[in-house]
């Protein structure tokens, strides 16, 4: 627990590594490529050196500069942290390998490598923070950097995503910073750890919860405040939507999550079923919006709503262990599969010249690395086994069966049938033979095995799910002991 | 309470006015109104004990949340200024046609 335990300081490298490496990749574009791809490498191996390390001796508590809780800021780190940290460098370690092709000769490259550098670092950080006031801030640096990267995409749709996107995220994060606001004034402290113990629930409790769980919806997508999502995701430019859809709009709902086992904990029930039932709501709104696009990656974007309404149901499902193994498993399996699928779709529009999904004739045939990719991932995301999605949905089906609950268990069904109803979609439009001539010779094979490389990984991760799971929620997981200590 | 009672007046307020804002700049106005309320209410809070001493961590959390709102907020003017520029320069995935 003491700072200079060995080992402990992969917690400050995971978010100073990429902070210098975005400044030195600023100031030297030409090596800002290979700076970001050795960052992204590092990164990985910091994540599972952290991982092992949280799995050997428990959850970690990192005072920066000395000062503990209360007074000063700690960084945390938990099994789940690890997994998230983890897969979060695993996706952008293939989706930057994939951005060296996809930006050649473009003008966006020397902005791209820093931004998405800062987007590492803020999401590690947020991924490593304990504090209630420190989410706030690496939210909006999160935020921040992702709407600078939408904005890439030098074209006016792109741009006023972009914009919505940041007037949402800025909206949201206020309610947020209000709710931080009114906990600090009920309890005094901001640290997470602490909030769980002094937490009370009077009058501003109450609208902390109500304004921070809002705020968080509305960054997190949740239906019916998903309305910037589509846009921003499918304007973007492809390495951009699938760090996007994979990782930036699973960290306010990992933002909740935390809440929901601190200072939240005792939240009524009636709170959880609210979430459950919007998440619900999302999963066939989302999937029914997939069905009706006529591009690929709108359709792709829906799908992200869809499946993020899948995150929601773990709240009224919040008393069982396995809903809350259920949901890492699937926010894993979700953040490779999908980032798989936008790199697949983005390859195909390269190669193409658009993303019509009517018009994808011989996709098949002239790119079958990046359709398989795509396949592959649609397969997970439909949640067949072995993938992650599938593991992930069958333990939130677990949780809802261990409650009674089974009416859950049919929206989680429901959507999966739903799911593969849109992927079948493109996948039969990419098997249509056409005698239009296909010119597939602008795919550079790096970009197809990259995506196809993070399917495969998405597909397989219910293999090596087993261990993850143990992990999460373990005896040495304080959260789920804290929140089983409340159970009536 | 007064100061933070108005301070929550005021989110509500500019809350109300970005949802029905229809321009950009109107929208970028009325988030920084709302900044300043929930900022009016972090800085009413600090006085929590009676006593000449406030408390000076809401005082950082300003700071902070002042900072974060420049930033969000000079972003927010370049995409406005894009947007009226109307430039609109090929990228990858720009074809003509390729419309939704």
């Amino acid at each position: 627990m003491t700072a200079l335990e060995p080992g402990s300081t992969w917690v400050v490298w995971l978010i100073v590594s990429p902070l210098a490496a975005a400044l030195i990749a600023f100031l030297l574009p030409r090596v800002a490529a290979a700076i970001a791809l050795a960052n992204a490498l590092f990164m990985g191996v910091a994540a599972l050196a952290l991982l092992d390390l949280v799995t050997e001796q428990g959850p970690h508590r990192y005072s920066l500069g000395g000062w503990g809780a209360p007074l000063g800021i700690d960084l945390y780190a938990d099994p789940l942290s690890g997994v998230l940290l983890v897969v979060a460098a695993v996706v952008v370690l293939a989706t930057l390998f994939y951005s060296r092709d996809y930006l050649a000769r473009t003008a966006i490259g020397p902005l791209f490598w820093p931004i998405s550098l800062f987007l590492h670092a803020a999401l590690n950080a947020l991924l490593l923070s304990a504090d209630a006031f420190n989410l706030y801030v690496t939210l909006e640096l999160l935020s921040l950097s992702a709407v600078a990267l939408v904005a890439l995409a030098d074209e006016q749709r792109a741009v006023a995503a972009a914009l919505r996107y940041l007037l949402a995220s800025i909206v949201a994060s206020l309610a947020y910073l209000l709710g931080v606001a009114l906990l600090y004034h009920t309890a005094g402290v901001l640290d997470l750890a602490a909030l769980a113990e002094r937490a009370t629930w009077t009058p501003a409790t109450w609208a902390a919860l109500g304004l921070m769980t809002a705020g968080l919806a509305v960054k997190g997508a949740l239906f019916p405040v998903h309305f910037w999502l589509p846009g921003a995701h499918s304007y973007a430019p492809s390495p951009v939507s699938a760090l996007l859809s994979a990782l930036v709009v699973k960290a306010p709902f990992y933002v909740l999550l935390r809440l929901w086992y601190a200072p939240f904990a005792g939240a009524p029930e009636a709170v959880g079923t609210l979430l459950g039932l919007l998440g619900a709501l999302a999963i066939v709104w989302g999937s029914l919006q997939a069905l009706r696009q006529a591009r690929l990656k709108l359709l792709i974007a829906y799908s992200t709503v869809a499946q993020i309404g899948y995150l929601f149901l773990f709240f009224p499902l919040a008393q069982s262990r396995s809903a809350l193994q259920g949901v890492t498993v699937f926010i894993l399996g979700h953040a490779l599969a999908k980032a798989a699928m936008f790199l697949a779709a983005g390859n195909m529009h390269k190669c193409l010249g658009h993303d019509r999904i009517q018009d994808l004739h011989r996709v098949a045939r002239e790119l079958p690395v990046t359709l398989a990719a795509f396949a592959v991932g649609g397969v997970c995301i439909m949640g067949l086994p072995p993938s992650g999605n599938f593991i992930g949905k069958w333990l939130l089906i677990e949780a809802a069966f261990a409650q009674g609950e089974w009416g859950w268990a049919v929206v989680v069904v429901a959507g999966g049938l739903l799911s593969a109803a849109y992927v079948f979609r493109v996948l039969g439009h990419a098997f249509t033979v056409d005698d239009k001539p296909v010119d597939a010779s602008g795919a550079p094979a790096s970009m197809a095995w990259a995506a196809f490389a993070l399917a495969l990984l998405a597909l397989t991760l219910g293999v090596f799910a087993a261990p993850l799971i143990d992990l999460i929620g373990g005896p040495g997981e304080t959260a789920v002991a804290h929140l089983s200590s409340r159970e009536p | 309470m007064l100061y933070s009672l108005a301070g929550i007046a005021l989110f509500c307020i500019a809350l109300r006015a970005v949802i029905l804002a229809t321009a950009p700049l109107r929208a970028i106005l009325a988030v920084n109104v709302m900044s300043s309320g929930v900022f009016l209410v972090l800085v009413a809070l600090a006085r929590r004990t009676p006593g000449l001493v406030a408390d000076p961590v809401p005082h950082a959390m300003v700071i902070t949340g002042i900072v974060v709102a420049v930033s969000a907020t000079a972003m927010a003017i370049v995409l406005t200024q894009r947007l009226r520029a109307n430039v609109s320069a090929p990228t990858v995935e720009d074809t003509p046609g390729a419309g939704p």
